[in-house]
């Protein structure tokens, strides 16, 4: 055991690998039995919609609760208390979207992508190609986060700090997660979250009842205990800490808040997973399922990051390998020794194999159903072409994930998780909504909103301190920043709803009122479906 | 967990509707099989009732949460000493409005669920009846 080395590195690497590696085995083999079939498209992209409402509910939250979520959060909270919680709330009150709005309805008129919906009553081929460009953009910014977050992990939990042992543990990251999704499709992919998210969900379910334990069960307590070992003192717990620094900041904060609950209705990966259920009853219990076990993890995280800022203290995590996010592991060796730190480490590995897993299963099905099959092929490509277009998609999506990973390993790339929900809520909430609810909206309605947002958001982003003229910038040594915020969802996102209302209600275009009327009876009913 | 849906599907009324589907049958010049008259139905009284009953409930709710959250970000924002307020112990205002809002979430959730089991699918069902399409 190695201790508590000044640089931050604990617990027992050997152990780590050996429970991350057991975690590889068994969802290998869950997933090479779930595989054995999936010769059709049905089978590849939605699991021939054959997992129950909990299955999916489950599998949900898998790949909703992200590395981010899980390491990043609990170490927001930890380091900056209140500020940090409020991150939870909104990737939890974002369900309500999905809820109300778009799970059941999604799931009767699409059949395997979000361009199934949106393509709907649209002209097939602008409107797949512009729900494909959303989709890959989405995913591939969703995934270099994930990936490049890895790098840190590996340094952290596997004392691996140079810059090629690192690359060489992304790379094994990778090529495990495109073995999930080349063997089992869809299912193997399903069963890999699902067993993800029931370990994630009973370790940090274990630490928050030992932590309150080890508090008397009294809140207030540990809470007492957190500000007392923070260097914020009493101010992490109230709202403010990180984002009330300046006017600008608190703007900042509002414009993330709004990208968090808008975006996660509009994520393809979460749209993708209503098609893997039978029914529009069973898509609601998959929403109704994920917020209830969303609901107890983020509660959890925020125990567990108090808790961290209480026994571990704010200055020994900021001091840590991988500083915030290892508030966690940091807890875990503290209150489990070794064994639970080892258990944390191979969660977190999991999570991230799981979500770019899904990510990349999401993306090639976009690929090959949206280009490959309606736009390439006018609908008419052979299924198993297409599944065949699909798997080597995801090898090609798979690759560019290790090497994006490999190169925006270090770099400071939280950003990127927030900037895809901005996308996601910028290009495909608003065009979803309109395509749901309103019949007028037509074809070039569609593609000024997706496009629209997407612009909108890549040019707030790239003029934005993100890029340029702050200390943690990109480009450092030049300022073009003309975007005060970095997150660009206060602006997109109304900026996308303009666009499709303005590029409906301003084209000669028709919507199709047969079609129109076509997709209101499925949506509500699933009829023809 | 909220959900409880399973036990009380099996007590669904046994569709009487089947046959008489808002009196339009299928519309002329449909073949029966070449899937279902997706105008008819659209027209019908039973799928408009559907349609006004899901949006009177849906879009409120969704008006509601937004706002609710929208004010509790704004709280949270530009009314820091308000949030800072100790209520017991170390536990302040802003703590407690956090965990109101996952409250709120799961009750929406429970709630919705509940309307849409009661008011929804039995309509929905009848529906798929009348257009001939098993579940």
């Amino acid at each position: 055991m190695s201790a508590l080395a000044q640089g931050g590195q604990v617990g027992d690497p050997v152990l780590n690998t050996v429970v991350f590696g057991a975690f590889v085995v068994i969802t290998l083999y869950v997933v090479y039995r779930a595989g054995s079939r999936n010769t059709s498209t049905a089978d590849y992209y939605a699991a021939g919609g054959a997992f129950t409402g909990v299955q999916n509910g489950i599998a949900l939250s898998g790949d909703f609760l992200s590395a981010a979520s899980f390491l990043g959060i609990a170490g927001a909270i930890a380091i900056n208390g209140y500020d940090g919680f409020l991150y939870s709330i909104g990737f939890l009150v974002a369900w309500l979207v999905n809820l109300l709005l778009i799970a059941e309805l999604v799931r009767n008129t699409g059949r395997f992508t979000m361009g199934d919906v949106l393509a709907f009553r649209m002209r097939q081929r602008p409107v797949r190609a512009a729900a494909a460009t959303s989709t890959l953009v989405i995913s591939f910014f969703y995934m270099l986060a994930q990936m490049a977050g890895a790098g840190a992990v590996v340094a952290l939990l596997l004392d691996v700090h140079g810059k090629g042992g690192q690359a060489l543990v992304i790379s094994v990251v990778g090529l495990i997660m495109i073995c999930y999704v080349l063997v089992g499709g869809m299912k193997g992919t399903t069963w890999v979250q699902i067993i993800k998210a029931a370990i994630l969900l009973l370790c940090v379910v274990l630490m928050t009842v030992f932590l309150l334990g080890k508090f008397g069960f009294s809140l207030s307590a540990l809470l007492d205990q957190a500000a007392a070992n923070n260097t914020k003192g009493e101010k992490i717990l109230d709202p403010g800490a990180q984002y009330g620094k300046t006017p600008i900041s608190t703007l900042d904060f509002i414009s993330l808040s709004l990208a968090l609950i808008l975006g996660a209705a509009g994520l393809p990966h979460v749209l993708m997973r209503f098609y893997t259920v039978p029914d529009a009853r069973q898509a609601r219990r998959s929403v109704v399922w994920a917020v209830g076990t969303m609901s107890v993890f983020y509660l959890a995280t925020l125990v567990i990051g108090y808790g961290a800022s209480a026994l571990v203290g704010s200055e020994k995590i900021l001091s840590a390998t991988g500083r915030e996010n290892a508030a966690a592991p940091l807890l875990a060796f503290e209150i489990g020794g070794t064994v639970l730190m080892g258990v944390v480490a191979a969660v977190a590995f999991a999570t991230i194999l799981a979500v770019v897993a899904g990510l990349t299963i999401t993306a090639s099905a976009s690929f090959a159903h949206d280009v490959y099959a309606n736009i390439l092929r006018g609908g008419k490509a052979d299924a198993a072409a297409e599944v065949r277009v699909a798997r080597l998609t995801a090898v090609v999506v798979g690759v560019a994930a290790i090497v994006g990973g490999i190169l925006a390993n270090g770099q400071n790339v939280a950003f990127l998780v927030a900037l895809a929900f901005a996308f996601a809520a910028s290009a495909n909430l608003s065009t979803l909504l309109y395509s749901l609810f309103w019949k007028r909206f037509n074809t070039s309605g569609t593609l000024c909103g997706m496009y629209g947002g997407l612009a909108s958001c890549l040019l707030l982003v790239f003029f934005s301190p993100v890029v340029s003229g702050s200390p943690t910038s990109i480009v450092s040594g030049v300022d073009f920043h003309l975007y005060p915020l970095s997150n660009p969802g206060i602006i997109s996102i109304p900026v996308s709803f303009v666009c499709g209302y303005l590029g409906t209600v301003l084209s000669r275009d028709k919507a199709d009122p047969a079609k129109a009327r076509e997709m209101e009876v499925r949506s509500l009913t699933g009829i023809g479906r | 967990m909220t959900e409880v849906v399973q036990p009380r599907v099996a007590a669904r009324p046994p569709r009487p509707r089947s046959a008489t589907f808002g009196g339009i049958g299928p519309a002329p010049g449909t073949a029966g099989d070449t899937g279902p008259d997706y105008d008819a139905i659209h027209a019908g009284p039973e799928f408009t009732a559907l349609r006004a009953r899901f949006r009177r409930f849906v879009f409120p709710m969704s008006a509601l949460f937004l706002a609710w959250y929208l004010a509790y970000v704004l709280l949270a924002a530009y009314a820091k000493e308000f949030m800072a307020i100790r209520v017991f112990g170390a536990v302040n205002i802003g703590l407690l409005l956090g965990v109101a809002q996952f409250a709120s979430t799961i009750a929406i959730t429970a709630g919705y669920v509940r309307w849409a089991r009661r008011r929804i699918d039995p309509e929905v069902a009848a529906l798929r009846e009348a257009a001939g399409v098993e579940r």
